[in-house]
């Protein structure tokens, strides 16, 4: 970048502090965003392609949209390939390849996200808000001296965003008055990444790999193993139907009923933290704050109280349905419909009288 | 080796939070104010390792307005041997709050620094992340367990990550967040509340600590979520069926 358009780039983030009330996300910066983008078995995750959703609110004809993947070995490159043609705003896939990500930890991860900011001098980093950009994004932007925003759920301009706060009881506007990049992880139930068609008529976009010479790597942490919990339930975030299973289980063994319900529903299953707490579940499928954010199209609570914690990681969904055998748990002030009744009576009912799933 | 662990003081998570008629945030004057429960896992973990005789202090910190020492008093009753309190205004960001760790660290030079992974009011989950990048510290984020080895100096860190659990193994100095399942902190007993009064809490100030307060972020109004239209209570399955198969029309 020359020192004219250096200036003139200065100049015009000057005037688009002063202009507050910008009425659009378009601005006229040349500049680009990158998409911070997870690949698992040869595929972009579905993660992904809701910050790829996101990011390309802050698209205008000027500007591209990079998505960057790391990692190693063919399954890497099969997601770029894959990547390239996933999303018309896709400018660019940035592969950095290299042993150092063969596992997604923070310390290379951020080094990387930093360099490819010295390289490419974005506008917008976006990840998504799971454990991976939770982790890696905080610290990138740290290291750049920037202030980056969790949990987005709208993009009201292209540095003006909303976001929860107060487990979900509160919307907080905020914006960013920093310099570039403006850095964000997004909740990806609020970015739905439109279906991907196959015969979609644009074209690949290029793939470019990164130049990683200049990485110097922080070796102060290493991976030692990870345990996946094997399911055959659909992934609780992007389910259709989330059925959820609360203390009122009373055990391991009782809880198959709920996954029993899942089954008929072709649901995956959810749990409060008092249930993972018990151990009748494992805690990957707490809803909640401090767990998974879900918002499907039915969210069927059985046995919840519904403490504020656990609201906040379901009032998005469409329909909520609770059963309780309390009538004043919190549970039915936010629920669809209601059912005051003994779940281990109304879920044997229920799996006689629904109907097959389609 | 010390462990530092920092501690911000909340509104208590059982609260049920009122939005300001002004929409500049969340009223919090005459509501109860509690130590982040994250933040009390974080101090627990810290207690633990001191108890298990790997660590010889603890060191509670908090920044923010003056009543921040209300909270480390609670932290000096769980058993922390001596706080330091940063004036500094409640309206601080993640980035701010990093820098002024970093700056702790470098004066106290503990051997771990451990955090709560998010406080329940801003919901931020970024201030542990960031201070490790500051200090180029590794990071153990979201830890349900954590096992120091004394004569390799590392910690190994089980984290809770979507899909299960991952194990990382850190080099000391590191940065660990505390997740909930870490630990069940301990009450603080009566003869600890009134020890705790003895204990010392240093009072800093940014300036001493070098670190220049500015913020890139400003908040541009707090409001209530959409409220969810009123629901209905059913007096059967097979209306509850009924309902979601023909009003609904989700299954």
């Amino acid at each position: 970048m020359s020192i004219s358009s250096k200036l003139l780039r200065a100049i015009i983030t000057r005037r688009h502090l002063i202009a507050h009330a910008s009425p659009s996300i378009s601005s006229s910066r040349h500049l680009g965003t990158l998409v911070i983008a997870e690949h698992e078995g040869g595929s972009l995750t579905s993660t992904s392609l809701s910050s790829v959703e996101a990011a390309s609110k802050f698209l205008n004809k000027d500007s591209s949209l990079s998505l960057l993947l790391a990692g190693t070995g063919p399954s890497l490159h099969e997601a770029a390939a894959k990547a390239a043609s996933c999303h018309p705003s896709i400018s660019q896939v940035l592969v950095a390849d290299s042993d150092k990500f063969k596992h997604p930890l923070a310390e290379p991860w951020a080094r990387l996200v930093y360099l490819m900011q010295q390289k490419g001098e974005y506008s917008h980093i976006v990840a998504a808000s799971g454990s991976f950009g939770k982790n890696v994004l905080p610290r990138a932007a740290a290291l750049l001296d920037v202030s980056p925003v969790t949990d987005v759920i709208e993009i009201s301009e292209s540095r003006t965003f909303v976001r929860p706060i107060y487990a979900g009881n509160a919307l907080c506007t905020v914006r960013y008055t920093g310099s570039d990049p403006c850095m964000l992880t997004i909740r990806t139930t609020s970015f739905p990444a439109a279906s991907v068609s196959p015969d979609s008529k644009t074209s690949a976009a290029p793939i470019h790999q990164v130049d990683l010479s200049t990485f110097s790597e922080d070796g102060n942490s290493r991976f030692v193993k990870q345990t996946t919990q094997e399911s055959e339930h659909p992934d609780l975030g992007s389910a259709r139907v989330v059925i959820t299973g609360g203390r009122a289980l009373k055990s391991a063994e009782n809880f198959k009923i709920i996954e029993k319900l899942a089954e008929k529903l072709g649901a995956a299953v959810g749990a409060t933290r008092a249930a993972v707490d018990a151990g009748y579940v494992t805690n990957e499928l707490q809803v909640g704050q401090t767990g998974k954010i879900v918002a499907p199209d039915l969210y069927m609570a059985f046995g919840v109280s519904g403490a504020i914690q656990h609201i906040a990681g379901m009032r998005d969904s469409k329909v909520i349905v609770a059963v309780n055998k309390d009538a004043d748990a919190p549970i039915f002030q936010v629920a669809d419909y209601g059912l005051v009744g003994d779940l281990f009576e109304v879920i044997p009912e229920l799996l006689e009288k629904l109907p097959e799933k389609k | 080796m010390k462990i530092m662990v920092a501690i911000k003081r909340v509104v208590d998570y059982a609260v049920k939070i009122r939005i300001k008629s002004d929409k500049t945030g969340v009223e919090t004057t005459n509501v109860k104010m509690s130590m982040n429960p994250f933040c009390e896992i974080a101090l627990e973990e810290a207690l633990k390792i001191k108890e298990s005789g790997f660590a010889s202090e603890v060191i509670a910190v908090s920044m923010g307005p003056a009543q921040c020492v209300d909270t480390l008093r609670t932290g000096l009753a769980m058993g922390a041997d001596r706080a330091i309190h940063v004036d500094a205004p409640a309206t601080l960001f993640p980035l701010s709050v990093a820098k002024l760790l970093k700056a702790l660290v470098e004066v106290e030079k503990p051997g771990l620094l451990i955090l709560g992974k998010q406080a329940i009011d801003d919901d931020c989950n970024q201030t542990g992340q960031m201070v490790a990048g500051l200090l180029n510290w590794p990071q153990g984020t979201f830890a349900s367990k954590v096992v120091l080895d004394k004569e390799k100096n590392v910690a190994t860190v089980d984290r809770e990550v979507d899909g299960g659990l991952e194990t990382l193994c850190l080099d000391l100095p590191a940065v660990l967040t505390a997740d909930l399942r870490l630990n069940q902190p301990r009450y603080a007993t009566l003869p600890n509340i009134m020890k705790a009064k003895s204990k010392a809490i240093k009072k800093m100030t940014a300036e001493e600590l070098k670190v220049e307060m500015r913020s890139d972020m400003e908040v541009v109004q707090v409001i209530e979520p959409p409220k969810r239209k009123a629901g209905v209570i059913v007096s059967s399955v097979d209306e509850l069926v009924d309902k979601l198969m023909n009003e609904a029309h989700v299954i």
